[in-house]
């Protein structure tokens, strides 16, 4: 493999990694705060891609598509956080993950119902569109770098958001006592129900970004969100900084494994069984990751007590 | 008699006096329906061991109900192609010996999933399982001897000795039958040494560690029993739609077993069975109703949730305890 | 001087800067009741969860039975015959008390791997909580569901369960805490005389009992034992009285 060609895959990894990071610092945001496990995470994802088809389509603006699903996935997280899912925090997981299931159910068939049941598609803005030369002379698509960008940036901004600031503060109390922090005058409800709509912005933002790689349609987000759920357990639930760094490993040990692999058995196999037997490895190298690190953490890298 | 132990009794002679009248009034689709029901509540009630009994919330369990299915697709598919496994093992056509391959591999699939994801408790664990069935998933779809992504068909039901069971009634009648016998051994599994021990480290583990039991092994052991009789309904599932795909082991497919469980009733004997024919009769009116079930069924089942925890079965009885 | 059934050996335990035990050395000999007393924060939960196997020492050993528990998992120091109740009832709740009793006559005689007989039935089981029950005064309560009891009468399921394991050593984290004047007297007769069966190392609250049973006491303040002796030994020690009642005082 040519060193080109490796370090493109490494930016395909590391975008994908910084996808899998925006949706898992959500969910495991969500957990941490209000010990809630959320399915339908990836409905968000879904929604905000199919804003950004809309809005786009209705707009011709890539930009316009961006700040509609953002606000699209933040304004409906809050509202169902505020309909369905604060019933939830006192219930158990069972109950949890059936409501967030149904939730998913109403979702995907909601939107197959506004937006039929063909895929959508969103055009990349012609401001990043084509490849962009890196250091080195190689050729790489600039909407991918746009993306580990904005991931790297959005990644930033909540270790600050988390670390420096007030809600930060409010945020990491509220994960370690409930009663307390309602007891100092903190009004839990709307710091729950704004903690979910971030979430919920991250997830859609996310969804949003992937609309110019990949089609946009009903049940994109489930892939994605079991992804997440692989960082979580790798990077330890509740850890933003287990989540970053969980979502860097399965991003590029997904990616380079779908290359690496097939070759890797062409060596001592003929051409067609090791595309079959890498491809099938592949697909299951980051479970296979997730095993290994739960053999030696069960709480996974940054996790504290499960 | 209990309440319970009526309703256990009347809900599956429902499930039989359906598939009956439907014989009787020559509807083979009702028969055919009711079959479904029966083999889904097999599944429910496999599911229910872990998650009734044992409080282990497996969002995984599509990965046995597929490695059934694939069992009896890959066995048959040997057969009818007469080509043997590997070159040396025939394949068969013989539920009996179907089932117990079936039986055998989810127990295993499940024993290693298990050991694995067991080590872990609560949203881990829920994460960890639905992880595990999303790689048999992968490998299902990425894996093309038996079909990848489109899966295989089976041109003809499997043979049941002594028995057509080309007929959709006695294929019926077949599931059956399995599910009562599996009915009645959950029910000794639930009241046995076992199942005391299993619902108490649902309950609290420190008790269980502080008698001198080791809650991780009764875990271990029933979620392997659990996956195995989730795996048999796949085989069987498999041979009603003569059809073997990814899709048995997707997580929609663990989703829909948990949703029964939950409609029906958690922790019940019968629950799983009230469930399943409820979730199949509502499939077959909503879906006549309108495109978009789904909506319906999610909004139903968040209903349950929400303001019925208890499902049919806990509606009938009110209050009344699951155990004696 | 009789051999120590129970002892633990410099053990020490810290969570971050805070000192949970320091360098306890304790013991249990065959008999007896120990009590361990101390302030709240003294570190005595910490104490009773290393010794039962719930959290393991940063340094130091648990010998219980002539054997080296340290690195034994709860169930396996339970199966050595340690027998314990939780100082915040630690039951089944919809079980029913016989349930609780059986399910601990069942971890007695282990082989919990059986699938078909129906446990209620198992005569041995049942003969074995149904006296357990007895002894602590809840033989009428068997049907109830442990969830409808009283805290008074969890406290005793506690110490049923306990009894059924028929272990070697008890180790009783507040056994008294909410039981009444009445209830406590009862129960502080009950274990006068459960010491002949096993030893019990007693984590308690009441004074009246503790100094009413104790043989011996062990005080415990800031992770330390500061004074182990008798009830008298205990009330004379000027450690004692400025560290630890001295604190009640003034609180």
């Amino acid at each position: 493999m040519s060193a080109a060609l490796l370090i493109e895959q490494l930016l395909n990894g590391l975008q994908f990694g910084v996808m899998l990071f925006l949706m898992a610092a959500g969910l495991t945001l969500i957990f941490g705060v209000m010990g809630l496990i959320n399915l339908a995470h990836g409905s968000l994802y879904m929604i905000g891609a199919f804003a950004a088809a809309g809005v786009a389509g209705w707009t011709g603006s890539f930009w316009l598509a961006l700040m509609g699903a953002l606000m699209a996935a933040a304004m409906i997280g809050a509202l169902v956080e505020m309909v369905v899912i604060r019933r939830l925090y006192d219930r158990d997981h069972l109950d949890q993950v059936l409501a967030t299931f149904a939730l998913i159910l109403i979702f995907s068939e909601g939107t197959r119902f506004f937006f039929g049941s063909l895929p959508l598609y969103l055009d990349t803005p012609d401001l990043l569109s084509g490849p962009t030369t890196l250091p080195g002379g190689i050729e790489y698509s600039k909407y991918r770098l746009f993306i580990i960008a904005v991931g790297l940036a959005v990644g930033g901004g909540l270790f600050w958001l988390i670390s420096r600031t007030r809600i930060g503060i409010q945020i990491r109390a509220g994960e370690a006592d409930r009663e307390m922090i309602a007891a100092l005058g903190v009004d839990i409800r709307k710091l729950y129900t704004m903690v979910f709509a971030l979430g919920a912005a991250l997830a859609g933002l996310a969804g949003a970004m992937i609309g110019p790689i990949q089609s946009v349609e009903v049940g994109m987000g489930e892939p994605v969100l079991i992804l997440a759920f692989v960082v979580i357990v790798i990077g330890g639930i509740g850890s933003i900084k287990g989540a970053f760094i969980g979502a860097l490993l399965v991003g590029l040990t997904d990616t380079l494994g779908r290359i690496m692999l097939p070759q890797l058995f062409g060596m001592f196999m003929d051409a067609s069984s090791a595309t079959t037997v890498g491809a099938s490895l592949a697909s299951m190298s980051i479970y296979i990751l997730m095993a290994g690190i739960l053999l030696f953490k069960p709480s996974g890298l940054f996790g504290g007590q499960s | 008699m209990r309440r319970e132990t009526i309703l256990n009794l009347a809900i599956p002679g429902i499930l039989l006096a359906t598939a009956l009248i439907a014989y009787a009034m020559e509807e083979p689709y009702i028969i055919t329906l009711a079959t479904k029901a029966a083999i889904l509540a097999l599944a429910g009630v496999g599911l229910n061991i872990a998650l009734g009994l044992g409080g282990l919330v497996s969002l995984g369990h599509a990965a046995f109900f597929g490695v059934g299915g694939y069992a009896m697709g890959i066995l048959a598919f040997h057969a009818q192609n007469y080509m043997p496994i590997w070159g040396v093992l025939e394949g068969t056509k013989s539920m009996p010996i179907i089932w117990l391959v079936a039986l055998i591999a989810s127990a295993l699939a499940a024993l290693v999933i298990g050991a694995l994801s067991l080590r872990t408790s609560g949203v881990y664990f829920i994460m960890i399982t639905l992880a595990f069935g999303q790689m048999l998933f992968y490998f299902a779809i990425s894996w093309p001897t038996y079909g990848g992504e489109d899966g295989m068909s089976i041109y003809l039901r499997n043979d049941f000795p002594g028995v057509n069971t080309l007929v959709p009634l006695n294929f019926f009648l077949i599931c059956f039958a399995v599910l009562t016998v599996v009915l009645v051994l959950a029910d000794r599994l639930g009241k046995s040494a076992f199942g005391l021990a299993l619902q108490a480290t649902r309950q609290n583990v420190a008790r269980v560690e502080a008698v001198g039991l080791a809650p991780y092994r009764l875990r271990l052991v029933a979620f392997t029993i659990s996956g195995a009789v989730t795996g048999l309904a796949g085989a069987l599932f498999a041979d009603l739609n003569r059809f073997v795909s990814p899709s048995m082991l997707s997580w929609h497919m663990s989703g829909e077993i948990m949703i029964l469980i939950i409609l029906g009733g958690i922790a019940r004997l019968s629950g799983p069975v009230a469930g399943a024919m409820l979730f199949i009769a509502l499939e077959y009116v909503l879906e006549d109703l309108s495109h978009y079930w789904h909506v319906y069924l999610g909004a139903i089942l968040l209903g349950v949730v929400l303001f019925a925890r208890g499902g049919v079965v806990g509606l009938i009885l009110g209050r009344e305890v699951a155990h004696d | 001087m009789t051999e120590a059934l129970l002892q633990t050996r410099a053990i020490c335990k810290s969570f971050g800067a805070l000192e949970a035990s320091k360098d306890v050395t304790l013991d249990l000999r065959p008999g007896e009741i120990h009590a361990l007393i101390g302030p709240n924060g003294a570190g005595k939960s910490t104490l009773i969860a290393q010794i039962s196997g719930a959290l393991r020492p940063d340094s130091g050993r648990v010998i219980f039975d002539g054997q080296d528990v340290t690195a034994l998992t709860t169930t396996q120091r339970a199966r050595a015959g340690l027998g314990r109740t939780f100082q915040i009832s630690a039951l089944p709740m919809e079980f029913t008390v016989l349930q609780n009793a059986v399910l601990g006559a069942l971890g007695q005689r282990g082989r919990a791997f059986r699938f078909f007989g129906n446990v209620m039935r198992d005569k041995a089981l049942l003969a074995r909580a149904e006296e357990a029950l007895d002894q602590v005064g809840l033989a009428e309560f068997r049907n109830f569901v442990t969830a409808e009891l009283s805290h008074g009468q969890r406290r005793q399921l506690e110490v049923a369960v306990a009894l059924t394991l028929q272990p070697k050593a008890f180790l009783m984290d507040e056994p008294m805490a909410g039981l009444g004047a009445e209830g406590s007297h009862r129960l502080t007769g009950f274990l006068d005389e459960l010491r002949h069966r096993a030893p019990i190392l007693l984590v308690e609250h009441d004074m009246d009992a503790v100094f009413a049973l104790a043989d011996r006491i062990s005080v415990l303040v800031y992770g330390q034992v500061i004074a182990t002796g008798t009830a008298d030994e205990i009330k004379a020690d000027p450690r004692v009285r400025e560290a630890y009642l001295g604190e009640e005082d003034a609180a």
